[in-house]
């Protein structure tokens, strides 16, 4: 099995909030995170698709349609949004790259029809990514 | 699906490559440049794997509020800008090679409460990198 993996990036705003806490309860928690005019990151995503080459074409799965799935699934959805208010799939959840990984991969994974989605992997920074993989776990696909 | 979260810390120390239980000639051998007897140094990073349930109200694994304080105080604060030979206790009777530091890392990050830890990956340099997963040592 050969696992294939494309990136992209999106930029986008967020920030830390949880409004069934107190304001103290969320500054401990959030730290500067809670920030209510919120903060941004350059957010780079990687996707991997695993399976075995098509004989035909040599290929697990055509990157040039995993190109267009991201920018339409993602980066239109996401790229220069602000992530709390505009993006519904994330509505009533803190959009953490934990959360935002989860999301990710659920918009993905009904969507992939060559090969098999193996991991979203979201970097909020260079020294900070959430990866989010098939572990045969259902009790915890409910989250997302 | 399974979130994991990994976050990346790095810390500056120098070592020697150095057995007692070898010869000067074998050592030399083994160990080649890194066994100079007046050391050298890394810059390495550490890279932090943990899973758990994504909480509902705080959409974390682990909180960095939490999780980098803790790292801070048992790895960083332990190795940084210090010689492991000579100044890391656990280094007095094992040679510090990046294997070596990779357990004794993992086994302070273990102790870390509030999620489980699953993988803990050291590069030495950019060049070499080491991996110690849960459940395989």
């Amino acid at each position: 099995m050969i696992r294939v993996t494309r990136k992209c990036e999106f930029s986008a705003a967020h920030f830390y909030h949880n409004p069934s806490l107190s304001a103290e309860e969320n500054r401990r928690i959030f730290g500067k995170c809670n920030n209510p005019h919120g903060h941004g990151h350059n957010y780079v995503l990687e996707v991997t698709i695993a399976g075995e080459p098509d004989p035909a074409t040599g290929m697990v799965v055509d990157l040039k349609e995993i190109k267009d799935l991201l920018q339409r699934e993602v980066v239109d959805r996401m790229d220069h949004r602000h992530l709390n208010y505009e993006v519904p799939e994330l509505a009533g959840q803190i959009p953490t790259c934990e959360n935002i990984a989860a999301v990710i991969w659920s918009l993905l994974v009904p969507k992939i029809t060559r090969g098999k989605l193996d991991r979203v992997r979201v970097y909020e920074s260079p020294d900070l990514f959430a990866d989010c993989t098939a572990d045969g776990d259902a009790s915890k696909g409910s989250r997302a | 699906m399974k979130v994991s979260l990994t976050r990346r810390y790095r810390f500056a120390a120098s070592h020697r490559l150095y057995s007692p239980k070898l010869s000067e000639a074998e050592n030399r051998r083994v160990y080649g440049k890194c066994c100079n007897p007046h050391g050298h140094g890394h810059n390495y990073v550490v890279e932090v794997t943990l899973t758990g349930p994504v909480d509902p109200a705080t959409g974390m694994i682990a909180n960095l509020g939490e999780l980098d304080p803790f790292v801070e105080r048992e790895v960083i604060d332990a190795f940084d800008h210090k010689n492991l030979n000579e100044e890391v206790a656990e280094f007095q009777d094992r040679v510090p090679t990046t294997e070596n530091l990779l357990r004794e890392i993992y086994r302070r990050l273990e102790k870390f409460p509030a999620a489980r830890l699953e993988r803990v990956r050291i590069e030495e340099t950019s060049n070499n990198s080491f991996e110690l997963l849960t459940g395989e040592d």
